[in-house]
């Protein structure tokens, strides 16, 4: 989980929470000026809380209840032109309908913290935990990262802030948890005061924003002329994003003990077999590297946290001795070549020295349970590919076929 | 706050203009026109949200901006959430001590297409919400920026490239939405028509927007010399015709309950015949074949209902 | 245009309000308006100032120094539209071509 280096310095107050309900606490504390958000399952409660919040006088905040979420991320938009300090949360349909917006949102430089409670897209209907949406969204500039646990949703909602507003970034940023697994289920959740946390993030600084004593004009119409200069300038600020997401959580490492880091190395070191993978997944996938290490077998997880930029040097070199990585992803690219997460790791690792094989099993789909038995047949099947030297571009786990 | 609005030429040459030279808008565009009635309305610091369209593509084609105010564009069919957001923030902002204005004015602007179709959901949601802030709808009847396509603001027997006229069709069949009122539905405090041609009434009546708390709406008759095939110069003769025809009455609706009609409609002793609006314009041309005179006696027959249902509304 | 990506304001932005005045769109025109002081309105009193009101692109110059008015074109920006000769109450404005 997060590595802990030392006590943390402040008086902390401890409580059982959900995802949810942790993603709600921290915007409190984050003093927020703008909220515009539309309630989905499973991301209801960060929405409805945050409301009781304001409601109380807890948070000096502008909550705008809009009528859909194409409309939430537009008025987020509007509010963070002005220079206030906002946030939104979705998931699944919803998140499929602000789609066009979030283009918007990261090449208008908006510095808006999205709270995504990962769920699987129609068709058919489904309310349960897949990546399919916010995967959806990894081509539009957004900073994309992933929680494993309630705590990590907390501390990184908080970070969030401090590094979407960062003048070498300035990009919108999505923190996704895995829907009703983590955003329903309570887990131990250790919370900053209320003072500790807004020293913390501070007040907004706005930059180029709508200002009557300087008027200027945000979203022209850019012709073949200048639109893909714009588009360099939003390539180098993501790019940007390791060093100053580094820089704030060694920051917040002070106040809390607590740091993640753009990837978590679990029992790789040494590791024969590794497994990369995110949020709930990677929980599962460590509890069965604990068991089968008893059994003196060599396995590890690599939980990847930061997904856009993808940390390809960092994967790289976390693998490099590996001699298979088993990929577990909750995402199907219809038509591609393998799905996405194993896209980007055989990616990262084309130009390596030593490419170690790369098994892509795609779980978990519609919230299809994953058991650590899963993790194991993965596992399993991945020593028959080193037996054979071959791994199939992908597979589907846990479906009736 | 309260700098005057600007009504009388010698008031109006000494107020700021919000929008340069240089603009690409068509020669004879009712558009520009409008925006410079709106800056004669303005009292203080103003920001304008703008919709995807012809307004907004023509007036800031990069590195240039015709605007003298702040401006911002994100999308098509959000500029009513746009503006909510920008609403929201300053006044939060405020409320925290971190603007130098006490005050704001927001003004959300879009074409017929952003306001009658695509972002009809959000302007019901922002109205409903209540936010202080003005809507101005720029009407020129038609999806002109994308080549003239026909939208909900499309009068029955206009031809558009989505309406055609040919053997079986007289352009749109369907009546023009009633948008005026059904945002006034909503019952929020001010909805009113102008056009550019009633620069008085334009020039009062968006004061009165900007002025009452919550928000207010404004449909602008907005004559495109190119998508309407009519002459450039003929453009305000074309905004004229319209109130005297009763294409495009002059009314104001107070809470949603009290209607006001205007002096240049409430003075019409009888309404113009809409030959004479249609006769300007290559896109009604067809209307004059044989095979559509009904339709057309049609058309002439509901301006002339609505017209009364109207009066009778303004207990005219 | 040829600024790169880091020698222009970020996303788009255009810091220089109105600077599209640097646009001289009066190359649009097929005729051009000619004015006629005799009949004007407002040159004899410095009223009316219809075609200034309805000139879709602030081409029209109505000028008051010391008591006198008087008129002008900036036919830098006049697309040529007609607006101004067709509105005109006194029919002091005709159009030529160019």
């Amino acid at each position: 989980m997060a590595t802990k280096s030392k006590t943390p310095k402040h008086p902390v107050d401890i409580e059982g929470l959900t995802g949810d309900a942790a993603i709600a606490v921290a915007l409190r504390q984050c003093d927020v000026d703008v909220v515009s958000a539309y309630p989905i399952t499973p991301q209801t409660i960060i929405v409805e809380d945050f409301q009781k919040f304001a409601a109380n006088g807890e948070t000096h905040t502008k909550v705008i209840p809009v009528e859909s979420e194409h409309s939430a991320l537009s008025a987020c938009i509007g509010a963070s032109a002005v220079g206030a300090r906002v946030a939104t949360t979705t998931a699944s349909a919803g998140f499929a309908l602000m789609w066009e917006v979030l283009y918007c949102a990261a090449s208008m430089r908006m510095p808006i913290v999205l709270a995504v409670a990962n769920r699987a897209l129609s068709a058919p209907i489904n309310i349960h935990n897949d990546w399919s949406d916010s995967y959806g969204g990894r081509d539009s500039g957004f900073i994309q990262v992933y929680c494993q646990s309630c705590q990590e949703a907390y501390d990184t909602t908080i970070m969030a802030f401090r590094v979407a507003e960062d003048r070498q970034v300035l990009l919108p940023i999505m923190v996704c948890i895995d829907g009703f697994i983590l955003s329903h289920n309570v887990e131990r959740v250790e919370m900053l005061p209320d003072e500790t946390v807004k020293k913390f993030v501070g007040v907004r600084e706005p930059f180029q924003n709508l200002d009557p004593d300087n008027p200027i004009t945000l979203g022209p119409l850019c012709l073949t002329d200048y639109y893909f200069e714009f588009k360099e300038q939003e390539d180098r600020a993501i790019r940007a994003v390791p060093e100053v997401y580094k820089r704030v959580e060694a920051e917040y490492e002070k106040l809390t003990g607590r740091s993640y880091g753009l990837l978590e190395k679990y029992k790789t070191d040494d590791a024969e077999i590794i497994i990369f993978t995110h949020s709930s997944p990677a929980g599962t996938a460590k509890a069965v590297t604990d068991v089968l290490r008893e059994k003196g077998e060599k396995v590890g997880v690599l939980r990847l946290k930061m997904f856009r930029p993808f940390p390809t040097d960092a994967v790289r070199e976390a693998v490099k001795n590996a001699k298979a990585v088993v990929v577990f992803e909750k995402c199907m690219s219809f038509g591609a070549p393998c799905n996405p997460l194993a896209l980007e790791l055989r990616t990262a690792l084309y130009e390596a020295e030593r490419r170690p094989l790369v098994a892509d099993f795609v779980i978990g789909l519609g919230g299809r349970d994953v058991p650590p038995e899963t993790i194991v047949q993965g596992i399993e099947k991945t020593k028959d590919y080193l037996k054979k030297g071959k791994a199939p571009m992908y597979e589907t786990l846990g479906v009736r076929k | 706050m309260s700098e005057p609005a600007a009504v009388t030429i010698k008031d109006m040459l000494k107020k700021k203009q919000i929008l340069s030279s240089g603009h690409r808008m068509c020669a004879g565009c009712g558009a520009p026109p409008t925006i410079k009635l709106m800056g004669m309305a303005l009292r203080g610091p103003t920001i304008v949200c703008n919709a995807t369209g012809c307004l907004e593509v023509a007036t800031t084609i990069y590195p240039f901006t015709a605007w003298k105010i702040p401006w911002i564009h994100v999308a098509f069919e959000n500029v009513s959430a746009v503006a909510s957001g920008v609403a929201e923030a300053y006044k939060v902002m405020t409320e925290k001590g971190r603007t130098k204005h006490e005050h704001v004015d927001v003004i959300a602007i879009g074409g017929d297409g952003a306001t009658f179709d695509i972002g009809l959901g959000s302007l019901s949601g922002a109205l409903e919400r209540g936010h202080d802030m003005v809507y101005m709808v720029y009407d020129n009847g038609a999806y002109q920026n994308t080549g003239i396509q026909r939208s909900g603001a499309t009068l029955p027997g206009q031809e558009t490239t989505t309406s055609w006229a040919g053997r079986l069709e007289p352009g749109k069949r369907q009546r023009k939405k009633p948008i005026a009122e059904i945002v006034a539905a909503h019952k929020i405090p001010y909805v009113a028509t102008v056009t550019p041609y009633h620069h008085r009434d334009f020039i009062t009546k968006f004061r009165k927007a900007l002025e009452v708390e919550g928000p207010a709406f404004i449909h602008a008759l907005s004559p495109c010399p190119r998508g309407w095939r009519s002459e450039s110069g003929k453009t305000m003769e074309l905004a004229k015709l319209a109130v005297e025809t009763g294409i495009h009455p002059l009314y104001e609706i107070i809470n949603g309950e009290q209607y006001i009609m205007s002096a240049p409609s409430k003075n019409l002793k009888e309404l113009t015949p809409l030959d004479e609006f249609f006769k300007l314009q290559g896109q009604f041309k067809h209307l004059y074949k044989p095979e559509w005179e009904d339709f057309r006696k049609q058309v002439q027959a509901n301006v002339i209902a609505d017209w009364e249902l109207l009066k009778k509304k303004c207990g005219v | 245009m040829s600024e790169k990506f880091n020698e222009i304001p970020m996303a788009g932005n255009i810091l220089k309000p109105g600077n599209a005045t640097e646009y001289k769109t009066g190359g649009w025109r097929a005729e051009r308006p000619i004015h006629t002081d005799e009949t004007c309105l407002w040159i004899k009193n410095g009223t009316c100032g219809r075609c200034w009101i309805f000139c879709p692109d602030n081409a029209v110059r109505l000028i008051e120094k010391e008591g006198k008015y008087s008129y002008a074109y900036d036919y830098d920006y006049c697309k040529g539209c007609g607006i101004c000769a067709n509105e005109c109450p006194t029919k002091s404005i005709r159009m030529e071509g160019e």
